[in-house]
């Protein structure tokens, strides 16, 4: 669904294709959870083009697929003067193998605190709330998370180090995530053993090839709150390509460990986003 | 995962090969005078033809300007000039340069590099000199 209004947009772009006036690239991609980022990592950077005093669109379409399941993602974000970032994203997961849904709900704000990505010593900061909504509570429920419903809170820095490795500018990230979540929410929030918000490290590194390529990696910690089955760190290793200021593709090579008691699930990452 | 991390250090150290045997100075590798000067004219151009920023340069001597930002590249970029004009909180007080003019203007310079097939890790080493003059410029 989501994807089809994503290309119904880069249908009617050549219309409307206007963008804002920052740098490409520097909107970097759309998480999973619809927030300006990696792919599973949020970034201090704001969604689309909007400079100051300026208003940005961004639609994306996600899709994850390892060895027993699939992630589905999509969704919108409003942005404006560099500074608020307003998303909204909706993720669908299938287990393939047990059989069977979940989705969540996520509503994010996030807002520039200080520094400039491209042009101050100190790096882009910004803080993010994000709140997530479980679709259906049955199954989260059943293997003990407590709640359907949970709010995460991070902080993170974002930096653009120029010709660092080959001449190449070189992107920073670090995000610290409080969370409750369980498999960031899919599986509900909480546990009876361990309901409490939990500080969680998310970590981004960036080659910029040139001002459309950029190669990178990410970590994201995982908290382990369900006894019914551990639950394991997040990396991927990633390419975007920023084809022009309104359209990108990222793909990537996702390893999130053990999910649902299923074994190491690997897999592909993609993403398409439609900007303007 | 660390067999990939390595995988992807190879491929980056691999990018790195090209750029060892190419001249001493950013200034020279930018063409020298006659470089230094293309690249000036050229953003003056872009700076002409781009509505959000032309406005700013109403009042100023395009002549001064040309020579003082040529001379300033010249020397940030390790050739034989000393630059002669004012700081750059002095020459932008009271324009209220904002993040937008100055993408704007990033977009500019980067937009006539690429015309003049300046390497992209000159082009790097140029905007890594200027990028952070934003906080002397910008809104004052």
């Amino acid at each position: 669904m989501t994807l089809r209004v994503t290309l119904l947009m880069l249908v009617l772009l050549p219309a409307v294709a206007t963008a804002g006036s920052k740098i490409i690239g520097t909107g970097g991609a759309t998480t999973i959870e619809g927030n300006a980022g990696g792919g599973i990592v949020p970034w201090a950077v704001i969604n689309g083009y909007a400079s100051s005093e300026e208003w940005s669109v961004t639609t994306f379409a996600s899709r994850v697929g390892v060895n027993n399941f699939n992630l589905s993602s999509g969704g919108i974000a409003l942005s404006f003067d560099n500074r608020w970032e307003l998303s909204y994203a909706r993720q669908r997961f299938a287990l393939e193998s047990i059989g069977g849904n979940l989705a969540q709900d996520i509503f994010s704000v996030k807002y520039h605190l200080a520094g400039e990505l491209l042009y101050t010593a100190m790096p882009q900061l910004s803080f993010g709330i994000s709140h997530k909504r479980n679709a259906d509570f049955a199954l989260p429920e059943a293997v003990g998370a407590k709640s359907a419903n949970g709010t995460d809170f991070y902080l993170a820095a974002s930096k653009v180090l120029f010709h660092q490795l080959a001449g190449r500018n070189l992107l920073l990230n670090g995000t610290i995530r409080a969370t409750k979540a369980n498999q960031t929410g899919l599986l509900g929030f909480g546990s009876a053993i361990d309901n409490d918000y939990q500080f969680l490290f998310e970590g981004s590194a960036a080659l910029l090839l040139n001002y459309n390529l950029a190669l990178g990696i990410e970590f994201k910690q995982k908290p382990d709150n369900l006894a019914f089955a551990a639950e394991q760190h997040w990396r991927d290793i990633f390419i975007a390509w920023f084809i022009n200021k309104n359209v990108s593709l990222t793909g990537a090579y996702v390893d999130l460990g053990h999910i649902a008691g299923q074994g190491s699930q690997t897999g592909y990452y993609l993403a398409l986003e439609a900007t303007w | 995962m660390v067999i990939r991390s390595g995988l992807l250090w190879a491929c980056l150290l691999m990018l790195s090969g090209c750029s060892s045997s190419t001249p001493t100075t950013l200034y020279q590798r930018l063409g020298s005078a006659p470089g230094i000067e293309a690249i000036v004219d050229g953003l003056l151009y872009e700076i002409e033809h781009d509505e959000r920023i032309v406005h700013h340069f109403a009042d100023s001597d395009i002549g001064r300007f040309r020579a003082k930002l040529t001379e300033q590249l010249c020397d940030l970029s390790g050739g034989p000039c000393q630059y002669s004009g004012s700081s750059m909180q002095e020459s932008h007080t009271g324009f209220n340069i904002t993040l937008a003019d100055y993408d704007a203007l990033v977009a500019g310079l980067i937009k006539v590099m690429q015309r003049q097939q300046i390497s992209i890790a000159d082009q790097n080493a140029l905007l890594g000199l200027l990028a952070p003059m934003y906080k002397d410029i910008s809104y004052r």
